[in-house]
């Protein structure tokens, strides 16, 4: 069977909990098989997984998993997943998940690729996966050779797709270490917005800006499409945004449905983080920008001027 | 206090990126080599810096051929004390990692980057630290140590975290944890005399490989807008993208 771990926030699955069930369920199609949801924690409605493509739910809850920490939810993943008996197991590729990876992948023996973007291939009995790799510029099918594997699921890679029922959920009783880490605090910047690797629509902005006091059309901007923020890096550098802003073969890796970039001139660096969107309009006034050369739609002016422009635009279009 | 520091390399940021051999092999011909960024600028910074407020050694370690013996001195440059380099192509991570647990047993703190920049795996960390039963914490923004523990503050979807942990521990670094460092001279001129150890792999297997490669089309045209009708790109956004 594919075990398929959900991570919930608030009690609520995040977006990238249901794009995996969705992929687990696919995924098992193939093996002629079926998928299995993990929760750890609480989650307010754990057999809505059900709708998304999981047979069965379970639960694990612990004392000592009320914080994350990898070696023991990476306890508690490999567990489950050896008395079930998964042969895939896979993760979002979401910090937790990139934590967790390589731990579950030494427990179970098992061939790991982070950021898989497909489902894979039995190719004369070879499974066989995708990812990007080398900024965007290629794509890599790995194959792995282990009796399991474990994958982290890369965002946007499909869409989720309810329509099924709630499945049953059986709690898991679980030996459980306790934690070596103490969580000092948390320190939530972004408020409600979908965190950036996560985001289906984003607005960015760059060097062009001029300054941090100038944010506010491109906040409008985001609000009227509920995207997301994003920022070139030395606009973070210099402390106009916020680090975690900041998109990029150093930054955040994004593959948005719209990404819009005004005043970003689209060095190889910054598009390798950005080009796997897909739609790009760049706003831009110097012609040669070379960011025109990776984009959809293009407007050749003053950003000053052009996005309250455009904010206008999609709020008559909205209205 | 003992710190190990994985470095690893990855092409120059503006490499062209090529295969040869039907798309199976990355093509190295006239590709420069870089130390991984966030190997370097924060890992290894900060692993020097941690050197100088509380005394110890700092000791890099890559899996690879001997050509990477380029990169590795450019990390004793910057500050490290002496390296390992285990002779051995580097083809999945499971191996990697199999490899630096081997070298890894008594240091109190191993350092690597969040990822590497080439095949973003952001994987290596936490093998190394399962096959070293150890605990281990990603994305570190800010490392601090005292009275043998260390406190961290790492990077979580749309925030931040802070924690404390025992050593030893194992912590990837990202953005933040430390400000890139040029090697001066004087420190270019000592790297060419400190201790490089070449060792022999231990066995482990491959359990994931790159089979082949494919390069994906470019975007063909950009549809240039006028800047005085927004209304007309809101239209193609909404009716032939499809994303608004
Ligand atoms: C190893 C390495 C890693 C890097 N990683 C990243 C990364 O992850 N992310 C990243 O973004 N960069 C990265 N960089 C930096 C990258 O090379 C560029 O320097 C950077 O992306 C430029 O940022 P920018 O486009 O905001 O600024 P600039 O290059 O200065 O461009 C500003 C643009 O704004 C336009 N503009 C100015 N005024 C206006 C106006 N009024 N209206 C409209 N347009 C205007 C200009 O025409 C120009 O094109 C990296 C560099 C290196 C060496
Ligand atoms: N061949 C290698 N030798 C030493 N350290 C490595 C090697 N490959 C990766 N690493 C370390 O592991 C980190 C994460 O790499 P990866 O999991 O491949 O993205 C890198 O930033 C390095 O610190």
């Amino acid at each position: 069977m594919v075990l398929v771990y959900t991570e919930a926030h608030n009690g609520q699955f995040k977006k990238a909990a249901l794009e995996a069930v969705t992929y687990g369920n696919k995924t098992a199609q193939v093996m002629g098989t079926k998928c299995v949801a993990l929760v750890i924690g609480e989650a307010t409605n754990p057999a809505e997984l059900g709708k998304y493509g999981a047979a069965e739910v379970m639960t694990v809850n612990s004392g000592n998993l009320a914080h994350f920490d990898s070696q023991t939810y990476g306890h508690a993943i490999s567990a489950v997943a050896q008395q079930a008996g998964a042969k895939v197991v896979i993760l979002p590729h979401s910090s937790t998940g990139k934590s967790l990876a390589g731990r579950v992948a030494v427990k179970l023996n098992a061939g790991c690729v982070s950021g898989a973007n497909a489902i894979h291939t039995m190719d004369g009995g070879v499974f066989k996966v995708k990812k990007n790799v080398f900024s965007g510029k290629a794509v890599a099918e790995y194959q792995l050779n282990s009796d399991i594997k474990v994958l982290t699921l890369s965002g946007n890679s499909l869409k989720a797709e309810d329509g099924g029922a709630d499945a049953t959920v059986t709690a898991m009783d679980l030996e459980v270490p306790a934690s070596r880490v103490t969580i000092l605090g948390v320190d939530k910047q972004q408020g409600d917005l979908a965190p950036l690797p996560e985001a289906e629509l984003v607005v960015s902005a760059g060097r062009g800006m001029k300054g941090p006091e100038n944010w506010g059309i491109i906040e409008d901007l985001a609000k009227v499409i509920g995207a997301t923020t994003a920022c070139s890096r030395p606009v973070a550098d210099t402390g106009w945004r916020p680090h975690h802003e900041h998109v990029g073969q150093t930054g955040v890796a994004i593959k948005p449905n719209l990404y819009i970039a005004a005043g970003i001139s689209g060095a190889i660096q910054h598009l390798a983080g950005v080009n796997s969107s897909k739609c790009i309009v760049v706003i831009n006034k110097d012609p040669e920008a070379p960011f025109f050369k990776a984009a959809d739609y293009g407007v050749c002016a003053d950003l000053f001027d052009v996005v309250p422009k455009l904010t206008e635009a999609i709020k008559k279009a909205k209205a | 206090m003992k710190l190990l520091v994985c470095i690893s390399k990855t092409p120059e940021t503006t490499a062209k990126i090529a295969f040869k051999d039907g798309n199976t092999t990355f093509d190295e011909n006239g590709v420069q080599y870089i130390m991984n960024p966030y190997d370097e600028w924060y890992a290894l910074v900060r692993a020097v810096e941690l050197k100088e407020a509380h005394g110890g050694t700092v000791t890099v370690i890559n899996v690879g051929p001997a050509s990477n013996d380029v990169v590795i001195r450019k990390a004793l440059a910057i500050g490290a004390d002496d390296a390992i380099r285990v002779d051995a192509d580097p083809n999945s991570s499971m191996f990697v990692a199999k490899q630096i647990a081997e070298q890894a047993k008594d240091y109190d703190l191993i350092l690597l980057g969040k990822e590497t920049i080439d095949y973003n795996g952001s994987e290596v960390g936490a093998m190394v630290a399962e096959y070293l039963d150890l605990p281990y914490v990603s994305y570190g923004t800010n490392l601090d140590i005292a009275d043998g523990k260390a406190t961290i503050t790492r990077d979580i979807e749309g925030g931040a975290e802070s924690s404390q942990i025992a050593l030893p521990l194992v912590v990837s670094a990202a953005k933040g944890m430390a400000e890139q460092k040029i090697p001066n001279m004087r420190g270019i001129m000592i790297a060419k005399r400190k201790p490089l150890n070449v060792v022999a792999p231990v066995a482990a297997e491959d359990l994931a490989v790159v089979a082949s490669y494919t390069v994906p089309e470019g975007r063909t045209s950009c549809k240039m807008i006028d800047p005085d009708n927004m209304d007309e790109l809101v239209r193609l956004l909404q009716e032939e993208a499809k994303v608004l």
